[in-house]
């Protein structure tokens, strides 16, 4: 009896999995041919990077700060506290910091972009875009997908700068930890690879927030509760979707950059 | 090769159908450029998507449609750019851009076929203003204009880049009679100083007998009527009257 009732789902999903598809092949195509609006792009990054600036330094901060004092508490249990930092520091750049930005940018970004591109949608805007000879894709996907390319690489960087920054605060000023053992650890275990994962997992979400919050936009229909649905979707959808090719990405990049090994 | 076509537009059985149900059941016309063609038919009975058809909004499913001689049916997006310049399109409710001021939006197609020289931008947008008598209102943002505004101003927007045609989506719906009065004599009026081909599409009977060079009455997915308002005026068909009397035959 499950069949007939899978059946529709997978196609459903496949259906969906295309759509995005050709929107990426779409915005990439056009990037490529150079059909990019500077203007809007800059707006964007405005938008994307420098608007979220409050929301991934607070997450950084507390994420760090908590992360530090859990793992203090264990640790310190078993006398080994210092290995905080090197602990802190490489969860952070490998999972924590480009996982929660994502996540974050997803509510944010995500939803704003749903929101925006449905209610143009509804409300004839699109269909005035092309009746205008521009197409939307280049018009509304394209520097929104530049911007955020270009802005999530540097959150995420930014985003691991805070927590550590905090995490070193509370290790040090809180919780006693010496604070020549918290840096060297640090630095001794942390290597210029797990930020380049973390960059690399940063650029990767970016392109699942762009994606699904605009194709969840231009496909948004029936006007209101519609861009409501849209909307809740972009960042449900981005949301599982980061937390799933987290853990494939996190799989593949170790065997690219493998944990614990000088590259 | 023989001798090119006065039309500028040619739809022959053009066919279209959205949720199963079938809208456009092979629409026949042909509209010469220059003449002004009102779209008559009830709410719901095509009109609108017989329109987005023109203007590539809309693929048939199938038929032909020809502007200028070129075939558009099965045309993608980007082989659409060219045609869809030639055509300016007044949609129902404006679809001004609600981010922009109602300056930017009228110079938004300027602004994209790279018109960077903001005096020209600005004398046009002045122009268009004027023509739509609409001065003044350039700061405003579509959120703070009226109903009739928003048309103009969308209006304005579609004329800026001197299309050979324009289509105009229900323009005096949800108006009321003094401002429906003021976008029928603007549509007029750019008929004379443009000289544009225009399609109206309307359930208006005042606005019909104001801007129409011919009419067609579009009846389940058909051209039902096709001649001058004289002729519309004159026919004992009974859908034509009925149409004309507002009268139906709904029992009370």
């Amino acid at each position: 009896m499950k069949f007939p009732y899978t059946f529709p789902l997978t196609r459903s999903f496949c259906l969906y999995l295309g759509q995005i598809a050709l929107l990426a092949g779409e915005t990439f195509t056009s990037i490529l041919a150079g059909r990019i609006r500077w203007r809007i792009v800059l707006n964007q990054i405005v938008e994307i990077g420098f608007g979220s600036q409050a929301v991934v330094i607070i997450t950084g901060v507390f994420t760090g700060a908590v992360f530090t004092a859990q793992i203090f508490f264990q640790f310190n249990a078993l006398n080994m506290s210092s290995a905080v930092g090197p602990v802190v520091s490489i969860a952070l750049c490998r999972e924590l910091g480009p996982v929660l930005t994502g996540l974050m940018v997803a509510g944010r970004v995500g939803a704003a972009m749903s929101a925006e591109i449905g209610t143009m949608k509804v409300t004839e805007q699109i269909d005035a875009l092309r009746a205008l000879a521009v197409n939307p894709v280049d018009y509304l996907v394209v520097p929104r997908a530049m911007a955020i390319m270009i802005s999530m690489p540097l959150l995420v960087g930014e985003c691991i700068f805070f927590a550590l920054t905090a995490s070193y605060y509370v290790a040090t000023k809180i919780l006693d930890v010496n604070s020549v053992f918290f840096l060297q650890h640090m630095w001794a275990y942390t290597h210029g690879k797990d930020m380049v994962m973390a960059l690399t997992k940063g650029f990767v979400f970016a392109l699942i927030v762009v994606f699904v919050g605009c194709q969840q936009g231009l496909s948004t229909r029936n006007g209101a509760v519609g861009v409501g649905r849209s909307t809740t979707d972009a960042v449900v959808i981005s949301s599982l979707t980061i937390l799933m090719v987290n853990f494939f990405l996190t799989m593949a990049l170790n065997i690219v950059f493998p944990a614990g090994k000088h590259s | 090769m023989g001798a090119p076509s006065s039309n500028l537009i040619e739809v022959r059985d053009l066919r279209q159908a959205i949720g199963g149900q079938e809208i456009l059941r092979g629409v026949n016309i042909d509209i010469p450029k220059g003449e002004t063609l009102v779209l008559l038919g009830q709410s719901g009975g095509g009109k609108s998507v017989f329109l987005r058809h023109l203007i590539g909004l809309m693929r048939p499913l199938s038929g032909s449609i020809r502007i200028e001689g070129e075939e558009i049916a099965r045309l993608d997006e980007r082989q659409l750019e060219p045609v869809r310049r030639k055509i300016g399109m007044l949609f129902q409710d404006g679809a001004l851009f609600d981010s922009m001021s109602v300056f930017d939006n009228i110079a938004f197609p300027l602004r994209e076929r790279g018109e960077r020289d903001e005096k020209v931008i600005r004398e046009k947008v002045a122009r268009s203003l004027e023509l739509v008598s609409l001065q003044g209102q350039e700061k405003k943002m579509p959120v703070n204009l009226s109903g009739g505004m928003r048309k103009r101003a969308s209006l304005a927007r579609a004329i800026i880049s001197e299309p050979s045609c324009i289509l105009y989506d229900e323009p005096t719906a949800g108006l009321d009679p003094i401002v429906s009065d003021t976008i029928n004599k603007l549509i007029r009026r750019l008929q004379s100083q443009l000289r544009v081909t225009s399609i109206v599409v309307t359930h208006d009977m005042i606005s019909t007998d104001h801007i129409a060079d011919r009419v067609a009455l579009l009846k389940e997915g058909r051209i039902h009527f096709d001649g001058t308002l004289n002729a519309l005026h004159s026919s004992t068909d009974p859908v034509i009257t009925d149409f004309i009397e507002g009268r139906s035959h709904e029992i009370d």
